[in-house]
């Protein structure tokens, strides 16, 4: 609403300013457009290119990469005394048909499918109750929040390498409190099923913060005079907090659910640093996977690049489709 | 103007610098040793060292304190870089052409990787290969891409069998196993007499080497160009892990932090037997069971199975960055920092093995009583592919040991996808 309002001022703005620079020349369809629309222009040159520079060369760059067999071996360079001649060579759809008939690519696929969205789940789920919790007024309200947030604002590879401490088989601290209670220790990272629910409690940890946060702020635009309404009329607590707090909630709830898929489809450092993947590849995801590729050996950049292209596109179909569901909701988003 | 006037001495210095490596580098073509004085070279030298930042690396910058004392116009930028981050981060800028080092402590088996990749500065005929024959042959052997010379040994090593001697005794053992069987009794005897595990098995694919080796397998044959890691000797070295593991004799293996597990519970004294090579000395006998009785500290040979004893060699090498701007200097430090008296200095502080024969007949190496105990596992040291695709032969092969550690997978199973997962690695190798 209010955003719509600007752009519109500014817009009678900028139209204004280029009628005044055109003076009397004869309009030419182009020129007129340029003229009127100049400072438009200007104002969003540098940001198109830097971009393109930014994002839209190294784009095109993969895409181009990932229709070769480039290697670290073929690329081509000459160091000192040693020149190797380029000898890489364009090889079509190979990569993405050998990705996508690998086994490889349908378990991991699987995996990453799951652990997004427990991820997602948990994070919404605890990340909405902590927001309610907080949303009433209550004594050290803000000291709460504080708490909270503090897993967020720790950097996630400090974070990641406080748990695999933690969670030690010999001589983690949750092992020996377990152990202390009388009971027997878990192999959290050595144990396929325990490594993929330790993973998973890991990043719930770390994302739940900015869930609670995104929705503390949802919940605080909800007008007051919508809930009390609803107690005058008789509602439920979970009346209210179906048909009131929930849709109240969809214009955030929306982009952070979205987001937070897309972040947690791609946390790297979660799996890469508490487990490496391991045991047995048991938690390995599709990045953590492609950045073997990549990074181990004679680096394969074509075949990574293939996966990094195989992997945005997941998450360009997965983005259209939710929000085509969005739409039919009559969300516009 | 003060500013111009500054900047035109930096600029006429820099250009007096590349002016000097420009004739250096004329220099390097012929064999340069005749040609340039070593009193004359000049330049900075960057030493990307990986040894560990506060056990080893006070002993290395004495070295190079001496070296910077005997060519007082060579300046040497020494800079430590952990040891897990140095291979990708000196191919990442090997590869941009910029903030790669001068001289790099590389592990050997980045050697052929780095050469098949044009990263590396050949050194035959250099003041850097100085009395080639001096170097023992595994080590030498390491350094070496397509017959040529890439790299100068620093330190040897290998995998031995460390024990905990009393721990021995009271299970009614005096000597450490020879053979895998006695291996597992002892282990058994130990966890039934003192209770305390007999062994623990680091889950990496380098310490399964050792019971490959042992019944004759290896993960390949270079020569015939063939994938021998499934073979029926391959396999057998596993069944004697997976024996190991399954009949009590090995505690049961820690998959995350292996490593660290075993040696804290080996330092403790929770464990009376593991395997580990000679970098790790210094911090066994810094824990509990040998900090006051370094007499109970056992080295012995890795043991032997069917056919052989046999552990995997390792250690490290000085290699020259091939866009070095200064390659004269870095020969020269090279030279300086592999010689016999550096490696026996080396040797004396920290125990780590000289790779030169001469170097463990000078009093500084003597002086350490480490060098002597890993004389025998040293015999014993075989050697690995040296191939530019030897650094990726590790990780699948630890995905499946992890398996079989936790009870996924046989032993048949984990040589034979590792065997499908190298063949994928190695285009135009048999099976």
């Amino acid at each position: 609403m209010t955003t719509d309002l600007a752009d519109g001022a500014a817009a009678a703005v900028t139209r204004g300013r280029g009628r005044a620079t055109a003076g009397s020349r004869p309009p030419g369809r182009l020129r007129r457009a340029l003229s009127t629309h100049w400072y438009a222009w200007a104002m969003c040159a540098p940001v198109v290119i830097v971009t393109a520079a930014l994002v839209g060369y190294p784009l095109l760059r993969g895409v181009y990469l990932s229709l070769t067999d480039a290697t670290e071996a073929n690329m081509g360079r000459t160091i000192g005394m040693n020149v190797i001649p380029a000898s890489y060579e364009f090889v079509g759809l190979r990569n993405y048909a050998d990705i996508l008939t690998s086994a490889e690519f349908a378990s991991r696929l699987g995996w990453t499918v799951v652990w997004t969205v427990v991820c997602v789940a948990c994070h919404f789920g605890l990340g909405l109750g902590l927001a309610m919790l907080l949303n009433r007024p209550m004594r050290l309200r803000a000291l709460y929040r504080v708490m909270l947030v503090l897993p967020w604002a720790v950097p996630s590879f400090v974070s990641a390498f406080i748990w695999r401490y933690l969670l030690n088989g010999d001589y983690g601290v949750v092992n020996a409190m377990l152990r202390a209670a009388g009971l027997p220790g878990i192999a959290w990272l050595d144990d396929p099923f325990w490594a993929k629910v330790s993973v998973i409690v890991v990043n719930v940890w770390l994302g739940v913060p900015f869930m609670m946060l995104a929705l503390l702020g949802g919940l605080q635009a909800i007008p007051r005079e919508l809930h009390e309404a609803a107690e005058v009329d008789g509602a439920t607590p979970w009346q209210r907090f179906r048909h009131i707090t929930l849709p109240g909630l969809r214009p955030v709830s929306s982009t952070v659910i979205l987001l937070g898929t897309i972040w947690t489809f791609n946390q790297f450092p979660v799996i890469f640093l508490v487990t490496r993947g391991g045991p047995g590849g048991s938690t390995e995801i599709l990045v953590t996977y492609a950045y073997r590729l990549a990074f181990e050996g004679i680096r394969d950049y074509a075949g990574s690049a293939a996966w990094g292209m195989v992997i945005l596109a997941l998450l360009v179909v997965l983005a259209a489709v939710y929000r085509r569901a969005l739409h039919r909701q009559g969300e516009v988003w | 103007m003060r500013r111009v006037l500054t900047a035109a001495a930096a600029a006429a210095l820099a250009l007096a610098i590349s002016a000097c490596g420009g004739d250096q580098g004329a220099g390097s073509a012929a064999p340069a040793q005749s040609t340039v004085d070593p009193a004359s070279v000049s330049g900075t030298v960057t030493w990307w060292d990986t040894s560990d930042a506060t056990t080893e690396a006070p002993a290395f910058k004495e070295l190079v304190a001496e070296f910077q004392a005997k060519y007082p116009k060579i300046k040497v930028n020494y800079v430590n870089v952990p040891f897990a981050d140095a291979q990708n981060k000196f191919k990442t800028a090997a590869q941009a052409g910029s903030g790669a080092p001068d001289v790099l402590r590389t592990e050997v088996g980045w050697v052929a990787e780095f050469a098949s990749l044009g990263y590396l500065a050949p050194l035959d005929g250099t003041p850097a290969v100085d009395r080639p024959e001096d170097f023992l042959p595994a080590p030498a052997a390491a350094g070496k891409y397509n017959g040529k010379t890439y790299a100068v040994p620093q330190v040897t090593d290998t995998l031995g069998l460390l024990y905990n001697k009393k721990l021995l005794k009271e299970a009614g053992h005096e000597n450490p196993p020879a053979t895998f069987e006695e291996l597992k009794k002892v282990a058994l005897d130990v966890k039934e007499k003192t209770g305390v595990d007999g062994l623990a098995l680091n889950v990496d694919s380098y310490f399964l080497l050792p019971f490959i080796y042992g019944e004759g397998g290896d993960l390949l044959d270079v020569t015939n160009k063939k994938i021998t890691v499934a073979s029926p000797q391959s396999t057998a070295g596993v069944k004697i892990v997976e024996d190991l593991i399954t009949s009590g004799a090995a505690a049961k293996p820690s998959i995350q932090d292996s490593y660290t597990n075993v040696q804290t519970a080996f330092k403790e004294g929770k464990v009376a037997m593991i395997f580990n090579g000679p970098w790790s000395n210094a911090d066994n006998l810094s824990g509990k069971a040998f900090k006051d009785h370094p007499d109970n500290y056992g080295i012995a040979p890795v043991p032997a199975g069917s056919v052989k004893a046999g552990s995997p060699t390792g250690g490290h090498t000085y290699a020259i960055y091939a866009g070095s701007p200064n390659l004269q200097a870095s020969y020269l430090f090279v030279q300086f920092m592999a010689s016999a008296e550096s490696q026996a200095k080396i040797a004396g502080k920290l125990g780590l093995l000289p790779a030169r024969a001469s170097a463990y007949e000078l009093p500084d190496a003597a002086a350490n009583d480490m060098i002597g105990k890993w004389k025998a596992p040293m015999e014993k040291a075989v050697d690995r592919p040296w191939i530019p695709e030897g650094g990726q032969l590790f990780q699948p092969l630890l995905e499946r040991y992890q398996k079989l550690a936790n009870g996924q997978a046989t032993a048949e199973q984990v040589t034979q996808e590792t065997a499908q997962a190298y063949q994928g690695l190695l285009k135009g190798w048999s099976l």
